[in-house]
């Protein structure tokens, strides 16, 4: 399989090894002038993982991904994204990233299929074995849901449906990694959920690695492997959503009925509070819900801690 | 490298086909036509000065050359700045060979834009006015006159077009050019201008260019009414390859500048200047 993928054009698409990072940050910095926005940020990303960069505005998410994106020059640190420095990437570094940003508005006067197929085929070139690319066309519109607005003129699109074929078209060269900003502004239910079907498919089936902003803390919780909270210039917490919690000393809430009456009750250590519920009152005790902190508190705790400590 | 080529033209013919096939923009090539047709019914008695030669040829084969140069300039400075504005020049870049697609497609849409506009004034221009021949000298003259023009004209606009932060401010170009022009003799033979006007015409490519497309339209005995009674083929040639080469020598490092300063927050910046002048 190796083989093949190298007798390829020399040095192009050769796939990212399992266990090599695919995004690797170091202490990376960035000044507008004397306003510091990064101070320092670290963190790692592997083959195939969905990181979630959560934080207020202004913290300098869109900043990183602009980075790591290679549309803007950092200030310092060191930043690997795909094995190459963003600065000195070249066409067929390129080729292997998709990217998505929070608002398009370019060729309204294209169709949908006739863009798509034109952007496609500037990535044939770097196609490899393991990764055929561009992605056919018919496919990609079933995949994003834009089959019957293939032959539509891009300024009619809903706002719903824009977004749509911006996923499609950062996409169509089968990224190896893919940027998306805020991608689901401006989606109804239904779409959520279909582009979060996307996003698991793109994991799953294609080994994607995918780095997206969002504020949708539902959604960040749904799809992130590990969320990095970026605040204070740094990366104030990260793990999944599930460390985090933990790492907030999260007390955990529990709710209970006895004889008709409400209890609510916070302890560090549910379980053993909750046997000794049990052990008291036994069969008395109904309608037990025992609730960890929710994304949103553990969010709201640590990022309230980092600007309390950047003061 | 010739996939990327193969690319941008397909990406020029792509929009070209979008141009003439939107009624807003066939309109804005047909109006000139238009203002051409008013302007030789009105002069149609009058004469080149010292031939018998009707004048209407003259400002026929004039407005092709201000028309080329329009685009060559103007249209290549617009589209860069609406490109930049509304993030297809960000898409180019976040394609790979993007850019050069995007800068291959601009220049068949420019050219193929002015040969459209040029199309739409020669047309009923020749049911309008007599003499206008093209014979096998005329069309040798054209295919290096023409290409030459563009090359003088496109990387300069898009220069200019990478210069200008947006649409609004880049229209303003418009003026110099339409001064430049009424000073080339194009309409009228410059020989009936003040000397120092002549001489700074003779800088600009506008002249040369009319000069060039009259050597080709026009019949010879005409050559005695243009300055030095020669056609100078010469120095058009010399001219218009040193504004080409003043293009081509400032445009990539200009273009790529530009190119490295476009990001996400660029363009969303940019919108959201645009929007508060519009709400304002």
């Amino acid at each position: 399989m190796n083989e093949t993928v190298l007798a390829g054009e020399a040095g192009v698409g050769r796939g990212v090894p399992i266990d090599e990072a695919v995004i690797e940050v170091r202490d990376l910095r960035m000044s507008y002038g004397p306003k510091e926005v990064l101070t320092g940020v670290d963190f790692t990303a592997h083959r195939g993982e969905v990181l979630v960069l959560l934080g207020p505005n202004g913290a300098g998410k869109t900043t990183t991904i602009e980075i790591l994106e290679g549309f803007r020059r950092r200030s310092g640190g060191a930043v690997r994204v795909l094995g190459v420095d963003p600065e000195q990437g070249a066409e067929q570094w390129r080729a292997r990233l998709g990217v998505v940003l929070q608002s398009w508005r370019d060729h309204s006067k294209w169709k949908v299929r006739e863009l798509l197929e034109h952007l496609g085929a500037y990535y044939s070139v770097y196609s490899t074995a393991d990764r055929p690319r561009p992605w056919p066309v018919d496919e990609l519109l079933e995949v994003v849901g834009l089959t019957e607005s293939a032959g539509t003129k891009i300024a009619r699109l809903s706002g719903g449906q824009r977004r749509r074929l911006d996923v499609a078209i950062g996409i169509v060269g089968h990224p190896e990694l893919l940027f998306l900003d805020e991608p689901t502004v401006g989606f109804d239910p239904e779409a959520r959920r279909e582009f979060h079907d996307l996003v698991h498919r793109l994991t799953d089936v294609d080994e994607t690695t995918i780095m997206l902003t969002t504020h949708d803390l539902d959604e960040a919780e749904k799809l992130a492997d590990r969320i990095l909270i970026l605040s204070g210039g740094r990366i104030a917490a990260a793990g999944s959503a599930d460390e985090l919690s933990r790492q907030v000393s999260g007390e955990t809430e529990i709710r209970w009925t006895r004889d008709g009456q409400r209890f609510v009750h916070s302890a560090a250590e549910a379980t053993g509070f909750v046997r000794e519920l049990f052990r008291q009152h036994g069969d008395a005790i109904g309608d037990l819900e025992v609730r960890r902190s929710s994304l949103e508190e553990t969010y709201m705790k640590l990022v309230r801690e980092a600007e309390g400590s950047a003061r | 490298m010739i996939r990327v080529v193969r690319l941008g033209l397909s990406r020029g013919l792509i929009e070209l086909r979008q141009t003439v096939s939107s009624g807003t923009d066939l309109f804005g090539y047909f109006l000139p036509a238009v203002f051409l047709v008013i302007a030789l019914i009105w002069m149609r008695d009058s004469t080149i000065p010292g031939t018998e030669f009707a004048l209407g040829a003259h400002s026929l084969v004039g407005s092709m050359a201000m028309l080329i140069v329009i685009s060559g300039l103007m249209s290549m400075m617009q589209y860069l700045t609406m490109d930049r504005e509304d993030g297809t020049l960000l898409r180019a870049k976040a394609t790979p060979n993007g850019m050069t697609g995007y800068l291959i497609g601009k220049i068949v849409l420019v050219a193929g834009v002015a040969v459209i506009s040029c199309l739409f004034v020669l047309v009923p221009g020749l049911f309008l006015v007599d003499g206008l021949t093209l014979g096998a000298d005329g069309l040798l003259v054209l295919l290096w006159l023409v290409p030459l023009a563009f090359l003088a004209t496109m990387p300069l606009g898009a220069v200019l077009g990478a210069l200008f932060e947006n649409p609004r401010q880049a229209s303003l170009m418009m003026l110099p050019i339409i001064g430049l022009t009424a000073v080339s003799g194009v309409f009228y033979p410059i020989t009936a201008l003040a000397g120092w006007v002549q001489g700074v015409a003779q800088v600009f490519p506008v002249y040369w260019l009319g000069l060039g497309l009259r050597s080709a339209f026009l019949p010879d005995a005409l050559v005695a009414a243009e300055l030095g009674g020669t056609w100078r083929h010469l120095e058009t040639f010399g001219v218009l390859a040193a504004w080409s080469v003043a293009g081509l020598a400032l445009a990539p490092g200009i273009l790529r500048r530009m190119a490295r300063r476009e990001s996400g927050s660029a363009v969303a910046a940019r919108r959201e200047r645009a929007m508060t002048r519009m709400t304002v």
